[in-house]
């Protein structure tokens, strides 16, 4: 049960934003420009991955399974493929731009000052423009921020992976914003 | 030096927004709706956690900045900003604004080390679900602001007096999208 009356049976983040209409708007319009549009050279999946591996890194069980399985969707690999990278990014067939661009994210995981000027050397080295940098830098934030604000009201999350995998088509055609039912 | 190419003496966040107008635009539009918009804290309260969290995660702007907002917003009460920010138990705030501190240096931590019975201390002091939902978001917030602000190395003043302009400005006007600097003031410098 969540730590205050959300007043809605929404899972996840989606039960607070209901809650909380006027903040959601802001929320879900960030999410929407670092995910789907805002004229990144990332790929949709490569965003959404970052945010999988922040939520993973953060023990965030709803926000790993919603942008894994949306990854998952965009990057045309299945959930134990998504697992695996999650649990070792090295090892996984990414390029070496995307690998340097999520220890990056794993840095601000941790606090934004573990970002060394090595990482950001080695990232540019490996191809990525300072947009890139500046976008897997405010994902990565930004998931820090969205996974607080999951688990700090101990949301509930539907535990089935299928209920993630099943609807990332549809949250793909519809993005975010409007994610939201408000009673 | 900050890690990407923003504008040269533009400090924090702002050099940010003005590097991607797109994302700040929503940035400070939550910061506006969370730190001044409808809720049951005060605007000084609000900005007390946004300082009391950014302390936490060691960002320096951001606690200087917000800081100085704050004291800015408690007028003669304005120790109490320092009180809190040195030791939260002994400063002279109310039992609601240590419980509801306590989350927020919680949900610093990570969102899951939030526990019923630091729900429950909150609200034997009164404090009310929105109260709570309003906390959370804010150091959540916060957890995010202060990784962008450093993961970039963006510009950071090093003095506390370098702030007080910036905190009566955001006491008075909140939080504006900051524009680029006219060419007037382009050409100035």
């Amino acid at each position: 049960m969540a730590h205050i009356d959300l007043l809605n049976e929404q899972p996840g983040i989606r039960g607070p934003m209901a809650y909380s209409p006027e903040t959601a708007k802001p929320l879900n319009e960030l999410a929407e420009i670092l995910l789907r549009t805002g004229n990144s050279t990332l790929t949709k999946g490569d965003r959404e991955l970052i945010g999988a591996y922040v939520s993973y890194l953060n023990d965030c069980f709803f926000c790993q399974s919603v942008h894994g399985a949306m990854a998952g969707h965009y990057m045309e690999c299945n959930i134990e493929q998504i697992e695996n990278i999650k649990k070792d990014f090295m090892a996984a067939d990414l390029s070496d731009k995307m690998k340097s661009l999520l220890t990056v994210a794993a840095s601000v995981q941790k606090g934004g000052k573990y970002v060394t000027n090595e990482q950001i050397e080695d990232a540019k080295a490996k191809g990525a423009t300072d947009k890139e940098i500046h976008d897997t830098v405010l994902i990565a934030a930004a998931f820090c921020m969205f996974n607080r604000y999951v688990d700090g009201l101990a949301t509930w999350a539907p535990t089935d992976t299928a209920f993630y995998v099943n609807r990332a088509p549809m949250r793909a055609a519809d993005g975010y914003i409007g994610s939201v039912s408000v009673k | 030096m900050a890690y990407i190419n923003v504008a040269e003496g533009v400090p924090g966040i702002r050099s940010l927004v003005l590097f991607r107008p797109e994302t700040g635009k929503h940035l400070y539009d939550l910061a506006q709706v969370l730190l001044r918009g409808p809720s049951p804290l005060s605007e000084a309260e609000r900005e007390i956690i946004a300082a009391y969290v950014s302390n936490r995660n060691n960002c320096k702007f951001c606690t200087y900045s917000h800081a100085a907002a704050a004291r800015a917003l408690l007028g003669a009460e304005e120790q109490l900003m320092d009180d809190v920010l040195n030791d939260t138990d002994t400063a002279e705030i109310s039992g609601k604004m240590k419980a509801l501190l306590n989350i927020a240096g919680k949900v610093q931590i990570l969102g899951t080390e939030v526990k019923p019975e630091d729900i429950e201390a909150a609200r034997k002091e009164g404090a009310n679900d929105l109260d709570i939902h309003d906390t959370v978001l804010i150091a959540a917030t916060f957890s995010m602001y202060n990784r962008y602000v450093d993961g970039l190395a963006s510009l950071t003043p090093p003095d506390r007096s370098d702030y007080v302009d910036m905190g009566k400005r955001l006491a008075e006007k909140g939080y504006a999208v900051p524009q680029p600097p006219s060419k007037s003031e382009t050409a100035k410098n």
